[in-house]
């Protein structure tokens, strides 16, 4: 069996970092927003999930009023792909949406690393077949540019410019807890030699 | 997966994965807008050697909600009535712009035949070859069972230690060799009944129990149990003497329905039921009966097998 290439790994967001991005993500929705009303975040899987409860969870203890199970949720995008030719068929995880539904909410969509916008693209219509929000949001953990599309982000965690041979990792608990190479919550850039 | 043409050969993961996937697919009736772009510009051929208004108008249903073109291709009415091969249809079709070939054949094998001969590089669906297998309704049957049996929190579960019972024509019935051999795949144990003229040679190869005693078996409260639909058109030999003794000995009559009824134990059947024959009004109409749960869940499992077979493809 082939090794597994050397690749050089450098964390450039620790825990307590992701942790300090995700309440002044929390802060600027509710200043934007002027308050918790209407307000619906909705992770994108896999790892905007957990991002997407996390940050709940922050703006519940800011504001009491926002109540978590009736304002967070998950949308699956896999069907909405346009790389599924080439990226191959998946099984599709669950959109998962609270009761009140998406028709006139302040919707936050929230995903881990902003690359080239398609996925982006692939929620915006997933959200337009379930319903019409009167806002679309978007927070993310990491802007690491080369955008092919023409959308930005409206709360980033951090803008981390990136050559495109390297790659963004994201290590979240929630999804990576069980795995060997998990040691604590981190974003880390890999090069990529191949 | 390349192409789906029997539950013999689908492996444990596959099955599941169809299984999850169409799961999914199910929260698309829930929608405001019930389609999904996934499958655009791709191709559904319906080529039905067999009339089939339910399992062609499903999977019409099904690529449509996908977004995928439907092409119907009626033999009655083609040049297949004027002598052309199979091989010959199937390249005509292709040449049309087919990405997927969903066939219906009297003859065992078709689907197969189709498939390992390099005809065509369309996927090809199995919907029913002769008396072989029918892989789609296994998949809808157990789709059905699992639903049934774990509700909301079904997305990753087998149907490990669940009790079913086929009972009627296992010998001319796709529906039940294709059941047999899924519902041992995903972990079920399978008893199968009826008459002792319409049990396969060979069935004590299968990965089953046989046990005439009909009674008997529905007092063992099984989690299912499966009636067959009593195919008039392939009773040619004299299988059992009149319509009235088969449904004394392996009908679910009324009388047999009173012992299971209100209890857990589901009644399957793959439609269209004859009531009376194989089922009575009232095991019909009662709510254990899923027949209407499967027609549906049918659709959201053809959209997963379409999914899982063209997404991953290029288009062409």
């Amino acid at each position: 069996m082939a090794q597994e290439p050397v690749r050089k790994a450098r964390t450039v967001m620790s825990e307590s970092d992701i942790n300090r991005v995700l309440t002044r993500i929390a802060h600027e929705i509710l200043e934007g927003n002027r308050g918790v009303e209407n307000l619906l975040i909705l992770g994108i899987p896999r790892r905007g999930v957990p991002l997407a409860n996390r940050l709940s969870a922050k703006l519940a203890e800011i504001d009491p009023e926002f109540v978590i199970q009736e304002r967070t949720g998950q949308l699956d995008i896999t069907l909405y792909r346009d790389d599924l030719a080439r990226a191959g068929s998946r099984v599709p995880a669950s959109t998962i949406i609270p009761s009140a539904g998406v028709d006139d909410a302040v919707v936050v969509l929230v995903d881990d690393v902003l690359y080239s916008g398609r996925t982006i693209r692939a929620a915006l219509d997933a959200l337009s077949a379930i319903g019409r929000p009167q806002t679309v949001r978007l927070a993310v953990l990491v802007d690491r540019g080369h955008r092919q599309l023409p959308l930005r982000a409206d709360y980033v965690g951090k803008n981390l410019p990136t050559a495109s041979a390297e790659h963004v990792r994201v290590h979240l608990a929630e999804i990576d807890g069980d795995e060997d190479y998990y040691t604590s919550d981190q974003v880390q850039i890999v090069d990529v030699m191949d | 997966m390349r192409h789906l043409l029997a539950t013999r050969e689908l492996s444990y993961d596959h099955a599941l994965a169809i299984l999850d996937t169409a799961q999914e697919m199910a929260t698309v009736s829930d929608r405001s807008i019930k389609k999904l772009p996934t499958l655009r510009g791709q191709t559904v051929v319906n080529l039905f050697f067999e009339d089939s208004t339910r399992t062609r108008t499903s999977f019409e249903a099904a690529a449509k909600r996908l977004s995928a073109d439907v092409l119907n291709f009626a033999v009655k009415t083609s040049s297949v009535s004027k002598g052309e091969s199979l091989k010959d249809t199937v390249q005509t079709l292709e040449a049309i712009g087919g990405d997927a070939i969903v066939m219906r054949h009297w003859a065992s094998g078709a689907a197969q035949q189709l498939a390992n001969f390099g005809w065509s590089s369309s996927a090809i669906i199995n919907a029913g070859d002769g008396t072989h297998e029918h892989p789609t309704q296994a998949l809808l049957d157990a789709f059905t069972l699992r639903n049934r049996l774990h509700g909301t929190q079904a997305t990753g579960k087998d149907l490990n230690g669940v009790h079913v019972v086929i009972v009627g024509d296992i010998l001319h019935s796709r529906v039940a060799r294709s059941n047999v051999w899924l519902l041992h795949t995903l972990g079920a144990k399978v008893t199968l009944s009826g008459p002792p003229t319409l049990m396969p040679v060979g069935v004590n190869t299968w990965p089953v129990e046989v046990n005439y005693d009909l009674d008997g078996i529905l007092a063992q409260h099984p989690d299912a149990v499966m009636m067959l639909r009593v195919q008039a058109e392939r009773m040619a030999g004299a299988f059992f003497p009149s319509p009235a003794e088969y449904t004394r000995g392996w009908g679910l009559t009324n009388d047999r329905y009173q012992t299971i009824a209100d209890t857990d134990t589901l009644i399957m059947h793959p439609g269209p039921m004859n009531r009376g024959l194989e089922i009575s009004a009232a095991a019909a109409d009662s709510a254990q009966n899923t027949a209407l749960e499967q027609v549906a869940n049918g659709v959201s499992v053809r959209m997963a097998v379409l999914y899982l077979l063209l997404a991953g493809q290029p288009g062409q």
